[in-house]
């Protein structure tokens, strides 16, 4: 299931040459940053952290995505690690409140972390408490192919009318306004998140993911009427409910789809596919309600220490590293994300560039993600309705009807 | 003791000999199902405390639309499976005959048994691919629309089952060809010579004789239909918005999956499956004694 990597030899080599009055401590992280750029940026992360710590001994247990999400709860209460990695917001309430991890506030009070991290201090935050390092996050917002625009003589959109319009000129030259791929659901919490976020604000997004407005309210059904002039107006790729994110990436890869609401990691599969950066744009999700600030979502990853590591003392030296400006931009260059603190260098990429330029100046808010925002079974019941709702919108009350049955049930 | 021992050797040497299996049933089977019903009487994450919460579980699951959606799905499972039967006769038949090369066949016809349900889900979700599977194109191609059969709640648990029965049909077939080795040449001779053939003949004197491999034949697809699984989880993860989920994707899904890990409703769900399961088992049990009794 994971593949021990091997601890480096030349650490505890040094340990023992400098004499027995050091102490080795051993420092067990498990990650499933198994991509290649992520694998790689923490194998330079550790071996950079070994080499300023020539007495701890790091062990480094690599796990793939899916069984992480399972094995997480296993390790966290039977054989924890001293460091796991996790993401922000409500994904990590569970494990806070069965009292699985470490609050780490003397690490960010000690090394300034609190000026450094601010931006995402917030995410971190659960009873007043913080909970981890944050070190990567990344901007969502549409990708398109630039020169299918240029042909079609269509400008960014900026507003709701303009993108209606552009999406109209599109599927007039026959080509799909928006690729999307629904099948494993997330992508669908996407869309409605940037519609929700452009309709209602970043306050109604916080307050519906956390239940505390009802699902068949009218600002909900504002946000939905939004989607339902898309949908009628053929924005979406027909059968999306039959694909990955991945697979959807075809028709706009072909020329057959101009756009894609996503996050910053297609950037990667598309110039793979052999798009160019010429071909590829990003812009911001087009306003709908003016008098509503801009928010955005940028989901962020985060480390953690859980409650039962043996080896807290050198774990907060880790965690300290890992949150230092050089070391942050660093890791990014590898991971082609953006790094958390304010100290930090951008990446020359241009997506990078206009991402970090947009949440920089982002003042509605950042949120998570609609399935970190909210709790797992709302997110689930949620997404699952979005998806039906794109392939049949007329069963928009009994949908949401449904959720607010689920969201009775969750928040308690 | 020694006497003792002497004594009773007869009555007490075979239950020593069960003893390792009854112990491994006991442990990994028998033992389960009782923690799987007390588990449903809690609300439990699989971390922090259990709450106990008495039937409430059951109660929701009674007005919980997806757990009707799952257990209508399971029934259209259990009656369309059942098609790998006659399907695997009929091959069978096909291929119960002596020409050259015709163990090749044989192979090739057991070829999707073999390989992993994963390899079929994902054959079969290119075969419905809306844009360049197989399928689609045919249809195109003598003028019909294209279906996507696994993004339309109404055609995606029959498109499931389609690609389930293929690999189905190869193991109902292996039984059967097992079983017309074993079929008396005497009898069918006797039969020619009464002039039966054709469909009478198989009727009347050839599935009589392969009543042993229909048995064991549905017995399999039954058990295979209920813990239909993999090929939901490949195909469309239970989606479009859970319509083709079945019992035990759901029961996986609440429980162990991403956004589940409601251990108490995951087991009420376990208990009901097992109920259902259990009606099945019972009848199998009760003709098995029969037929050992000679009744």
């Amino acid at each position: 299931m994971f593949h021990r990597t091997k601890t480096l030899a030349a650490a505890v080599a040094t340990s023992t040459l400098l004499g027995s009055s050091l102490f080795a401590g051993e420092l067990v992280i498990n990650t499933d940053t198994s991509d290649p750029a992520p694998k790689a940026a923490f194998e330079a992360l550790i071996a950079g952290f070994e080499a300023e710590n020539p007495d701890v001994k790091v062990t480094w247990n690599l796990f793939d995505h899916e069984g992480y999400k399972t094995s997480i709860r296993n390790f966290l209460t039977a054989d924890a690690p001293d460091l796991a990695n996790w993401y922000a917001g409500n994904r990590m309430l569970p494990y806070v409140n069965a009292g699985l991890f470490e609050p780490v506030d003397d690490v960010w009070a000690e090394h300034g972390l609190n000026e450094s991290l601010a931006s995402a201090k917030g995410s971190m935050t659960i009873d007043g408490k913080i909970w981890g390092v944050p070190y990567t996050y990344y901007q969502w917002g549409v990708y398109y192919r630039k020169d299918l625009f240029e042909a079609n003589n269509i400008a960014v959109p900026t507003n709701w009318d303009e993108f209606k319009a552009a999406g109209a000129t599109l599927t007039a030259a026959g080509i799909t306004p928006v690729t999307i791929g629904t099948k494993y659901l997330w992508t669908a919490g996407g869309v409605f998140d940037y519609l929700n976020l452009r309709t209602n604000g970043y306050d109604f997004h916080m307050a519906l993911t956390k239940g505390e407005v009802a699902w068949t309210d009218d600002r909900v059904r504002a946000t939905m009427a939004n989607w339902k002039e898309l949908i009628d107006a053929g924005f979406f790729l027909e059968n999306h409910a039959a694909y990955s994110w991945q697979e959807a990436l075809a028709p706009m890869v072909q020329g057959d789809a101009a756009m894609y609401v996503m996050g910053n990691f297609a950037v990667a599969p598309l110039r793979e596919a052999g798009l160019t950066d010429d071909q590829i744009g990003f812009f911001q999700f087009p306003v709908i309600n003016p008098d509503v600030p801009l928010a955005e979502e940028a989901p962020t990853d985060t480390i953690h220490i859980p409650a039962n590591a043996k080896n807290k003392e050198d774990a907060k030296k880790f965690l300290a590293y890992l949150a230092r400006a050089d070391v942050q931009t660093q890791i990014n260059d590898t991971l082609g994300q953006l790094p958390i603190n304010s100290g930090s260098s951008v990446g020359d990429d241009k997506f990078l560039q206009a991402g970090y330029e947009m949440l920089s100046s982002t003042t509605g808010g950042i949120a998570q993600f609609f399935d970190r925002d909210a709790p797992a079974e709302m997110a689930k019941a949620g997404m699952e309705g979005f998806q039906e709702f794109m392939v049949k919108p007329e069963r928009l009350d009994a949908i949401l009807e449904r959720l607010e049955k689920v969201r009775g049930r969750v928040y308690k | 003791m020694k006497t003792y021992w002497k004594k009773n050797q007869q009555r007490l040497a075979p239950w020593l000999f069960l003893a390792p299996g009854i112990a491994m049933f006991a442990i990994y089977v028998i033992i389960p199902i009782f923690q799987s019903m007390s588990i449903s009487l809690y609300a439990w994450d699989g971390l922090g405390e259990k709450e106990y919460v008495g039937l409430s579980n059951y109660v929701e699951l009674m007005d919980d639309d997806a757990f009707y959606t799952s257990l209508k799905n399971n029934v259209i499972w259990l009656v369309l499976y059942m098609l790998a039967i006659p399907a695997g006769l009929f091959v069978a038949l096909f291929l119960n005959q002596t020409v050259r090369g015709i163990r090749i066949y044989k192979s090739l016809f057991f070829f999707p048994f073999v390989i992993s349900q994963v390899v079929v889900g994902l054959v079969f979700s290119w075969f419905y691919d809306p844009n360049f599977g197989l399928l689609n194109i045919a249809l195109q191609a003598i003028g019909f629309d294209p279906i996507a059969v696994l993004a339309d709640e109404d055609w995606v648990t029959y498109g499931i089952i389609a690609a389930g029965l293929w690999p189905q049909t190869a193991y109902c077939m292996i039984l059967y060809l097992t079983g017309l080795n074993a079929v008396d040449p005497e009898q069918i001779e006797a039969a020619r010579l009464d002039n039966a053939k054709g469909f009478k003949m198989l009727w009347y004197v050839v599935l009589p004789q392969l009543k042993p491999a229909t048995f064991i034949a549905m017995v399999v697809t039954v058990i295979g239909a209920l813990r239909s699984f993999d090929l939901i989880s490949i195909m469309t993860d239970g989606g479009p918005w859970g319509s083709s989920r079945v019992l035990a994707f759901y029961m996986y899904e609440q429980a162990f999956s991403e956004y589940g890990f409601r251990m108490g409703y995951g087991a009420a769900i376990a208990v009901v499956l097992f109920l259902i399961m259990m009606v099945y088992i019972t009848a199998f049990l009760v003709k098995m004694y029969r037929d050992e009794r000679g009744l």
